[in-house]
């Protein structure tokens, strides 16, 4: 995985609330392996319409490159595809600012080097009014400080501090797993004996 | 990477326990400094989403670590109409055969699409009696919750960790919040654990349980079913809850005993001395409680495109203008016109298209004998589907008689598996229709490109199927016995 350090790049202002996994990628587009790309899909139908294209704040060219989304509340909420983050991170989203997160979004989010910043409503919402988002400039995503600067605004964003370092590092929770075979094997152990009931033999 | 253990887990005493920390301790193998622990997973469930963990798996070279404890489900692709042949959509057996492949691979037990077994994922798995109290139970799917009825600590995972419990049958997990919701009080005549689950949900909101682990009590609670337990436990991903669960007690072990994967006598017997310990001690704290009073729930219906868009089906269609919130006002705009609805309007003057019953929200045979209490010696007014839950739910249905009633009020009645939930398998809501629905999202195009959903009871369903908007289900069941 990728290290995360920092972004300097245009931002999405997506102002709408409970933003939910289907409306990420919906499920007819889930059947493709990841190695065709799922960057085409994200919001497709907010993007496409039955007669074409509709204007949108994705296709924006003044925020060609945008690797930030804004949004309200509750992003990611429902199914817990992790297809929405690979379409997310397969457009050029490396980032998503909003005041809250589904839990399986954020944690899917993390596992792919992708920033969920937790901020506050009001931030959220001066985000979203800024006009220096709004014109597509530049803003600037600092992990290590937490900060999003966006012109002279500057806002603090959350995140947990086992995923911050995860980020930061670009580390893979399976190496970390495989470190501690001892002890899964002493917990068995005792587990067999404290819950006879919980396992099942192979076959059928 | 550098981890502290941690010195001395700071733990709840052990007399002060809720059924949520006994169920974490009891899983938890090592935790660090910062909090976040590996758990041992007792059941993992696949079906044919997972393979992208699988390419996750074969980009690494991996095995599975513990193929006893995965099982696989052909559910969410699979077709509810002629199954006997080979299946018609060649993408669609793409994903069936994937699922087939990657199982035999690894050596995993899978109900397949011809199994007599086959069902919808928290459904059949149950059924099976895979699901006991006290295990922690992951998939693929954040409907997972539904296995927390039987005491499980079960949740929804990403694509990545699935490839974590494939290869290493453990999970790094942080400790959730522990939440209560008590509801107290008998529910009315014709209330159902589906209106009681709407309710909290426009109470609390779709994100009023982020971050908890949920444990549904009270003496409404306590006299659910297992089937409506199973509906309430699913909806707690509505509410935005990790998980939902209810501690077990008789009505769960009479409704697991005998179940194939299930202990078997003096062994049953055993588990259950055990399973009985998992209630939450007198005296335990919760991080957060809510509570609701059952004699005052009402039936409840769907009006928006978020499951927190609830409300009785007495009330009315809310006014953006009345709401102070700019945000939240906007949310509700946006609402009204994808679901081309009036503001002010009344809930029962909503015209419906179509139904679907069905989805592992309401799909269980309980569900399907409150549908056809209302639905008997009536016609259907609106087209529509009922999908059962399972093969085998299907079978009990048709040997009751259940499958005539919805054929001849002029319902479809197919095979099992997530069908218009979802629409994977091509049974979809056409753009700019109204579905009356028993499933869980109600979310813009989650039934198919364009569809609008009202999210509500089986009997709420089949009484917009009979009327041909959204109707008080109970005016219709006046009279009529509900088979429990
Ligand atoms: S029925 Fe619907 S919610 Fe349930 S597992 Fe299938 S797709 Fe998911």
């Amino acid at each position: 995985m990728k290290p995360f350090d920092s972004l300097e790049t245009p931002a999405i202002p997506l102002a709408l609330a409970n933003v939910d996994t289907d409306q990420l990628i919906p499920a007819r587009f889930m059947k493709r392996p990841r190695s065709e790309g799922y960057g085409p899909f994200l919001l497709h139908d907010m993007r496409e319409g039955p007669e074409g294209p509709v204007a949108n704040p994705l296709d924006d060219p003044r925020r060609a490159g945008a690797a930030v989304l804004v949004a309200r509340r509750n992003f990611g909420c429902g199914s817990s595809r992790e297809a929405a983050v690979y379409a997310l991170a397969d457009f050029g989203v490396r980032c998503v600012i909003a005041p809250s997160f589904g839990d399986i979004f954020a944690s899917n989010a993390v596992k792919n080097g992708l920033l969920p910043a937790r901020v506050s409503e009001e931030d959220a919402e001066a985000l979203l009014g800024s006009a220096w988002v709004e014109d597509g400039r530049a803003l600037r995503v600092d992990l290590a400080a937490q900060t999003v600067t966006a012109g002279n605004l500057v806002v603090a964003f959350a995140i947990d501090p086992v995923w911050k370092t995860q980020l930061l590092n670009g580390w893979d929770d399976i190496d970390l797993t495989l470190a501690e075979r001892p002890a899964i094997a002493r917990f068995r152990e005792r587990d067999a004996a404290a819950r006879p009931w919980a396992g099942l033999a192979p076959g059928d | 990477m550098a981890v502290k253990k941690a010195a001395a887990v700071a733990r709840t005493p052990p007399e002060n326990r809720t059924i949520i920390d006994k169920l974490w301790d009891a899983h938890a193998i090592t935790t660090r400094e910062d909090g976040t622990s590996l758990l041992w997973i007792d059941r993992h469930l696949l079906h044919e989403g997972s393979f992208h963990a699988f390419d996750q798996l074969a980009k690494r070279g991996a095995g599975v670590a513990h193929p006893e404890l995965t099982f696989g489900i052909a559910d969410h692709y699979a077709p509810t109409r002629g199954r006997d042949g080979s299946v018609a959509n060649p993408e669609i057996a793409r994903m069936l055969d994937q699922l087939s492949a990657n199982t035999a691979r690894h050596g995993l037990r899978l109900i397949g699409l011809r199994d007599p077994r086959q069902g919808i994922v928290h459904v059949a798995i149950p059924e099976q009696g895979l699901t006991l109290p006290g295990l922690t139970v992951v998939c693929g799917d954040s409907h997972t919750s539904t296995h927390g009825a039987f005491g499980a600590f079960a949740f929804g995972i990403g694509a990545s960790e699935v490839a974590h419990v494939l290869m290493t049958q453990t999970l790094w997990q942080k400790r959730p919040h522990r939440m209560r919701i008590v509801v107290d009080g008998p529910l009315g005549p014709g209330i159902t654990a589906k209106d009681v689950a709407l309710t909290i949900i426009a109470r609390i909101g779709a994100d009023g349980a982020q971050g908890c682990a949920i444990e549904y009590a009270g003496s409404a609670v306590r006299a659910l079913s297992m089937e409506g337990r199973m509906t309430l436990c699913n909806l707690s991903i509505e509410s935005g809850g990790r998980l939902g669960l209810v501690a077990p007690d008789e009505t769960t072990f009479a409704w697991l005993r005998g179940r194939p994967f299930a202990p078997q006598g003096a062994a049953f017997d055993a588990a259950a001395e055990d399973w009985r310990e998992l209630a939450s001690d007198p005296d335990a704290a919760f991080d957060r409680e809510a509570s609701f009073s059952g004699v005052e729930i009402a039936p409840t219906v769907t009006w928006g495109v978020s499951p927190e868009h609830a409300a009785p089906i007495d009330a009315t269609v809310p006014d953006p203008a009345r709401i102070a919130d700019e945000g939240r006002a906007q949310a509700v705009r946006d609402a009204l016109a994808y679901m081309d609805l009036r503001a002010g309007m009344r809930l029962d003057e909503i015209r419906i298209d179509r139904v679907f019953i069905g989805s592992c929200t309401n799909s269980r045979i309980e569900d399907l004998r409150a549908a056809a209490a209302v639905l008997a010696g009536r016609k259907a007014a609106a087209p529509g589907l009922v999908s059962p839950g399972s093969s085998a739910v299907k079978r009990q249905a048709e040997e009751e008689g259940l499958d005539r009633i919805f054929r001849e009020a002029g319902l479809e009645w197919v095979e099992s598996g997530c069908s218009m939930c979802v629409g994977m398998n091509g049974d979809i809501v056409p753009a700019g229709e109204r579905c009356a629905s028993t499933t869980n999202r109600n979310f813009k195009g989650r039934q198919g490109p364009g569809s609008r959903t009202h999210l509500m009871s089986p009997a709420m369903v089949a009484a917009a199927a009979v009327t041909g908007r959204l109707t008080d289900a109970r005016a219709l069941l006046a009279g009529r016995e509900v088979v429990g």
